[in-house]
């Protein structure tokens, strides 16, 4: 049998096009790809039914906390800005940025391997760390859109209640937390979105663990093994509501010798930060290792 | 320097499976190779390796020199991909898509402008490039991503089957895409079912088999490899045919090695010869009172190799 090589080349011509092969000095960095990549990523992300469905849902929330708050007169949260936020912005968000996370993404990196969009995007000369970083930015822009668009309506109740001043430094603050807090979740959403190649399974268990499963995970901790569940990012989302008040006690008994935890505004913080930095790492190790079979 | 490709050593195992074995190809300069093989002979999983889709178990695979498993980044700078019919962002356009392509490769703007016109012009979806990729079929969505993998005017193209999904007119036009591609400075590795395909555009083939390469040839050599080079026609007829009348009337025909009954309106003849030799064997039956219908080649030398080979390789 003929080996390689003893096939003649035909006369090389130069490119048809005259533009010529790009050189890899001209491919851009990995930084600048991701950033390249996020506004496509985001563009797709705006213009599907996924963000109209998440847009609906923060104006089905709105609508129901402003036809509460007339209806009821105000439900006892309009005599301070304080306990408007503390309740409804503290409350909502972190509900608004579970949703949000979910939808979009729960299946950010699953989807890149069951709709065949990697393939796509790894063929380019791009590191993985630029597609995961990309798609994250992107998630995270969608969700902090409608999560301002949440913060629009509630402020607009506040106004219309409260005055113009309502509106506050406090709330600024509890919006910087609530980013960071977000920052967190959708590492954590990535995180297990990095661990399926099947989107359904990816938003399943996203959707489940930050529904309820973290919820009941700390509600046992708490309360059968009486430790401090310190380890759960949902454990950390009362210091948005930090700005707006009184901190509540770190150790709280309650009647039959029931504790209850609150984390403090250092460790909550200290907590969305771990997690944000942490699950970042660990999903993009996931990602780096995954093959497209 | 020539484009090249070059797969040293390469494996990759799926637990007890072995997808490529201890694969070595080195294919250099501007020409086109059919990657030919048959259903899970790990030309797809070698296409995968030299775009790092997946890892290699050992081995490397390096595109112009430049190693895939160490340097992706710079050995997929100058090679344009279309592995596996890949999905596109359903909400983007064709236009939005390449611009995306050519700015991940860093593209001037101006270029990425004149070469989403020069590239969607050839893939025919001119008129489709400002709506939403979601609503394309198959086919179309194949155009694009043909277009994408031509975006950056690469030196090396790998192709996976290419002509997936395309109706026969859109195959037709694959076909002609490639052949214009080899007009350029460019090394392209097609991977295919499709010998006629193969045939008809390729300089050099390479089959696998089991994951080990069972040959690299020019399809010239292949050709000649055949012994006699005869190739196989089936002939039609309108009316049955004696065999009185086969003997006298096609099997001394200048051209013609043997004649044989398929049935009482067909019969195959080994003509050894090429194209010219059929083409005056076509004319001498349809001037003759056989009432000649039809007159096709059964099997390509490549067709013969590739069965004798494969069924080497599994026996």
């Amino acid at each position: 049998m003929s080996a390689a090589g003893i096939a003649p080349s035909p006369p090389t011509i130069p490119s048809a096009a005259g533009a010529g092969p790009v050189a890899a000095s001209r491919v851009p960095g990995t930084l600048d790809q991701a950033i390249r990549l996020s506004r496509y990523q985001l563009r797709d992300y705006l213009r599907s039914r996924r963000f109209v469905l998440m847009v609906s849902i923060v104006v089905a929330i709105g609508a129901l906390l402003t036809f509460v708050l007339s209806h009821f007169h105000g439900a006892g949260l309009t005599g301070s800005t304080d306990a408007f936020y503390g309740s409804l912005w503290a409350g909502g968000a972190p509900a608004v940025i579970v949703f949000a996370g979910i939808i979009f993404g729960g299946d950010a990196i699953a989807g890149e391997f069951q709709n065949k969009t990697g393939y796509f995007l790894m063929g380019l000369p791009i590191r993985r760390t630029s597609v995961y970083l990309g798609k994250y930015v992107a998630a995270f822009v969608a969700s902090t859109i409608c999560l301002l668009l949440y913060l629009a309506i509630l402020v607009g109740n506040g106004v219309f209640y409260l005055g113009v001043g309502s509106a506050n430094g406090a709330l600024v603050v509890s919006l910087a937390i609530t980013l960071l807090y977000l920052a967190a979740l959708l590492g954590a959403v990535f995180l297990f979105s990095s661990m399926f190649k099947n989107s359904l399974y990816a938003v399943l268990v996203v959707a489940v663990l930050f529904l309820f499963g973290f919820t009941i995970i700390q509600d046992l901790v708490v309360g059968l093994v009486h430790i401090e569940p310190w380890f759960l990012i949902t454990y950390a989302q009362s210091v948005i509501s930090y700005p707006f008040g009184s901190i509540p006690a770190h150790i709280q008994q309650g009647p039959f010798g029931a504790v209850s935890y609150n984390p403090t505004y250092a460790e909550g913080l200290a907590i969305i930060l771990g997690y944000a930095g942490l699950t970042a790492l660990g999903g993009l190790a996931l990602f780096e290792r995954e093959e497209f079979t | 320097m020539a484009p090249s490709l070059e797969a040293r050593a390469l494996t990759r195992r799926f637990g007890s499976f072995v997808a490529v074995d201890n694969l070595n190809l080195n294919v250099r300069g501007s020409k086109c190779v059919g990657f030919l093989g048959p259903n899970g002979a790990g030309k797809t999983t070698t296409l995968k390796m030299f775009t790092d889709l997946i890892f290699p178990t050992s081995g490397e695979a390096f595109i112009n020199g430049v190693s895939v498993q160490r340097e992706r980044k710079e050995a997929l700078s100058s090679c344009g991909t279309l592995i596996e019919s890949p999905e596109i962002y359903p909400s983007l356009t064709p236009r939005e898509a390449l611009d995306m392509v050519g700015g991940l490769r860093g593209l001037p703007t101006d270029e990425i402008r004149a070469r989403t016109r020069t590239v969607l012009d050839e893939v025919k979806m001119t008129e489709w490039a400002d709506r939403k990729v979601g609503r394309f079929s198959k086919g179309m969505k194949q155009r694009i991503n043909i277009a994408a993998s031509l975006l950056s005017d690469p030196e090396v193209v790998l192709l996976d089957e290419p002509s997936t999904g395309l109706d026969p007119r859109g195959m037709a036009e694959v076909r002609s895409i490639i052949k214009d591609l080899k007009k350029g400075h460019r090394l392209i590795l097609m991977s295919s079912h499709i010998l006629s395909e193969v045939v008809d555009v390729c300089d050099e083939v390479a089959l696998v088999n089991h994951g080990k390469l069972l040959f690299y040839d020019t399809l010239a050599n292949v050709n000649a490899r055949l012994g006699t080079g005869a190739t196989s026609v089936d002939i039609g007829f309108t009316r049955p045919v004696s065999d009185g009348e086969l003997a006298t009337q096609v099997a001394t025909l200048p051209g013609v090695s043997g004649v044989s009954r398929v049935d009482g309106k067909r019969a195959t003849a080994m003509i050894a010869g090429g194209p010219e030799v059929q083409s005056q064997i076509l004319a001498r039956l349809a001037a003759s009172e056989l009432g000649l219908v039809s007159f096709q080649a059964s099997r390509s030398a490549l067709e013969e190799i590739y069965l004798k080979e494969i069924s080497q390789g599994d026996s």
